[in-house]
């Protein structure tokens, strides 16, 4: 069968799972839509929580990131995992015995304060909204490469799916459709990385693969791969070329930021117990890193692949020599050949690449890092399902994501802002009316972005870990280890740290991009990085302000001794 | 109804009422901050490990640690910590964590006096 037909199967199946799932879990009080009525067991909510949280850029970008930077991805690796450890260790178990429905609830209650309430609701509706974006171009992206459907009834067919599960069953809904994204994601991601481990290494275990020998070249795969880089001009792929004060930076970020995800934390107040909150947050982590510490062994099996590809034995190749899955590429413009010197050989140097004379020789290679999970299986001539399979677990990943956000967005409308703030007296019908309706306008509007991308997703990604660093992550832990954290210091705490991040992030990406380069930076700290650096403003400013002002009331202070021991088994 | 979902966990009437089971506080006390030093004494030590894998191995000492070829024959052991050593080792350490502080918690509250 053509590569066509099995992907247009295996969506449809999947799909089909999808909608069953979402049929049969509707929800019918706001406990159930907002929190699965707290009876997720722990590993199911660990497998929801891995496909809540591995987006589209998870799935399809990140091992082309780090095929790409080679050493320096490492900090999304660790980033995007470590964070989990600060979760688990430091949020998720206080927040469920707080109980309740939202980021926002704690914040609000906790600092006893409607203006902090809204503070984290509009940060939480930022964040989500930024993300959301990402994940429908993630859909648009996978329609029209290998269903040849264009973008926007790519982006309406995903719509509709997330519509169906994320209205109708609210958290309860999404909760099952993501256990069964999980396992269709987690399975398209390894069975190619598996096939192609087995044909470049000769081990089935990619994470075991990527540091042995390399059949018949005598010589480990790494040790040729920095060999490649050498002689090409790129520098090496197992060390790192920026300064690690930044790197440290960034990674702190992220880990940061990943915790403070409302979407992320909000999965942990499905579960029954205090108890199931800490496994579940291990389960989540293990079901994460079957994918994350994969992608690292795929990203150099692609890398060495399209190296051999264009430049065997020593020799740039020529364009007609191209394999099929090159020339597709190029038709979607996401691989681009320039013969600028005109000899018909592909020249894919890096920056310090010099002929034999000593001249720079000029790189004629355009590859756009984002194909190379999805152009892996064809690179390594893998059969046509495989492909089928990744994009269906591409279309998971990001539905997954997309079902979690928008439930973040649905909440923070109809109980943060209208039950807790403008309408107090709404009914729980109503209310979860107004969740439904919040859930299908954040749902139509996700998909005007992905039609109509803004053109700074990326920009505004790295903002959103930024921002949820600097915010979130700081009021909710100083709002369980600090007893007399009080209001005004939370508050200038958090403003603090969000104009200080958000200012950093605004001058040198969108006001003064030309400056956006190392010896600008302060202390070397890239806008990606910014978020730690907001955050010790946060803590600073929030433990100078405490200490000249009031002491939270007697009720706070012992809502945070009740949150710090386990409710009665 | 959303609150009688939510209180039959038990936190919401702990939370709301703290004031109507006083008698218990003076007792309570006591066990709870030895069960709160306990619980902080182990988020520092899984902490201080987390920050050495990932910011020490991971980052900060990966260069020095360019030179060793371990744990696989062809991974540089700085390398190997940014990208696969600190991911197993985060695995690890919620697991510890949920392990420890469940034994914990039945250690101080399993005798239903709370």
């Amino acid at each position: 069968m053509e590569i066509q037909q099995w992907t247009a199967i295996l969506v449809g199946a999947s799909f089909l799972l999808y909608i069953v799932i979402a049929l049969r879990s509707r929800a019918n009080s706001t406990g159930e839509f907002y929190v699965a009525g707290g009876h997720v067991p722990p590993l199911a909510n660990g497998m929801a929580t891995a496909a809540d949280w591995m987006s589209a850029a998870s799935f399809i970008s990140m091992a082309g990131l780090i095929s790409f930077s080679g050493f320096d991805g490492s900090v999304y690796l660790m980033g995007w995992t470590g964070g989990y450890v600060l979760l688990a260790l430091l949020l998720a178990p206080y927040l469920r015995k707080f109980g309740k429905f939202t980021v926002p609830d704690f914040i609000g209650e906790r600092y006893y304060s409607q203006t902090a309430r809204v503070v984290a609701v509009v940060c939480a509706i930022f964040v989500s909204f930024t993300y959301v974006a990402g994940q429908m171009r993630g859909v648009g992206l996978v329609f029209s490469r290998f269903l040849e459907v264009d973008i926007t009834s790519g982006v309406l067919i995903g719509m509709g799916i997330v519509f169906l599960y994320a209205v109708l069953g609210g958290m309860k809904g999404i909760t099952y459709t993501q256990v069964a994204q999980y396992c269709v994601l987690i399975f398209a991601f390894m069975v190619p990385a598996i096939f192609i481990s087995i044909y470049v290494a000769d081990w089935a275990i990619p994470q075991i693969g990527f540091g042995m020998d390399t059949p018949g070249q005598g010589s480990t795969l790494l040790h040729r791969l920095n060999g490649l880089h050498e002689e090409l001009g790129f520098s090496s792929y197992t060390q790192g070329s920026g300064n690690t004060l930044n790197l440290i930076a960034i990674t702190f970020a992220l880990m940061a930021g990943t915790a403070g995800l409302p979407h992320v934390i909000i999965r942990f107040y499905t579960v029954p117990r205090v108890r199931d909150a800490r496994t579940s947050a291990g389960w989540a982590l293990l079901f994460i890193a079957i994918l994350y510490t994969t992608a690292p062994a795929v990203a150099v099996f692609a890398r060495t692949n399209l190296i051999d590809t264009v430049y065997t034995e020593g020799q740039f190749q020529s364009h007609e020599s191209m394999p099929a899955w090159f020339k597709t590429w190029e038709g979607t413009g996401l691989i681009r050949h320039e013969d600028l010197n005109g000899d018909g050989l592909i020249q894919y140097v890096g920056a310090a690449a010099v002929d034999e004379a000593g001249n720079p020789i000029l790189n004629e290679l355009t590859i756009d890092r984002d194909i190379m999970v999805l152009a892996n299986p064809e690179i390594a001539g893998l059969p046509n399902w495989v492909i089928g399979l990744v994009a269906a677990g591409g279309l998971a990943a990001a539905l997954s994501t997309a079902a979690g956000l928008l439930l973040v967005v649905s909440t923070s409308f109809s109980h943060d802002l209208l039950r807790k703030w403008l309408k107090p007296d709404l009914s729980d019908r109503q209310e979860l009316l107004a969740a439904r309706i919040a859930a299908g306008v954040g749902v139509c509007f996700a998909g005007y972005l992905g039609i109509n991308p803004p053109g700074f997703v990326g920009e505004v990604v790295a903002f959103a870990f930024g921002l949820a660093a600097a915010s979130f992550f700081p009021a909710i832990f100083m709002g369980i280890f600090m007893k007399r954290m009080n209001r005004e210091g939370a508050i200038a705490g958090m403003v603090v740290g969000l104009l200080f991040t958000a200012s950093y992030i605004i001058y040198f990406r969108f006001m003064h991009p030309e400056l956006d380069s190392a010896e600008n930076w302060w202390w070397g700290i890239s806008p990606k990085g910014i978020g730690s650096i907001g955050m010790c403003f946060n803590f600073i400013v929030a433990a100078i302000v405490r200490s000249f002002t009031a002491d939270p009331p007697q009720e706070v202070q012992e809502l945070v001794e009740q949150i710090r021991i386990p409710e009665s088994p | 109804m959303a609150s009688s979902d939510r209180g039959d966990m038990g936190t919401e009437s702990n939370r709301e009422n703290p004031q109507q089971n006083p008698q218990k506080n003076p007792k309570e006390s006591s066990g709870h901050r030895s069960y709160w030093r306990k619980n902080l004494q182990l988020i520092a030590i899984l902490l201080f490990i987390w920050a050495f894998v990932s910011f020490g191995m991971g980052l900060a000492f990966a260069d020095a640690l360019h030179g060793i070829l371990a744990p696989l024959p062809g991974t540089p052991l700085g390398f190997w910590f940014a990208q696969q050593g600190s991911i197993f080792t985060f695995v690890i350490l919620i697991w510890v964590y949920a392990w420890r502080m469940n034994k914990l918690d039945d250690e101080y509250f399993a005798d239903g006096d709370e």
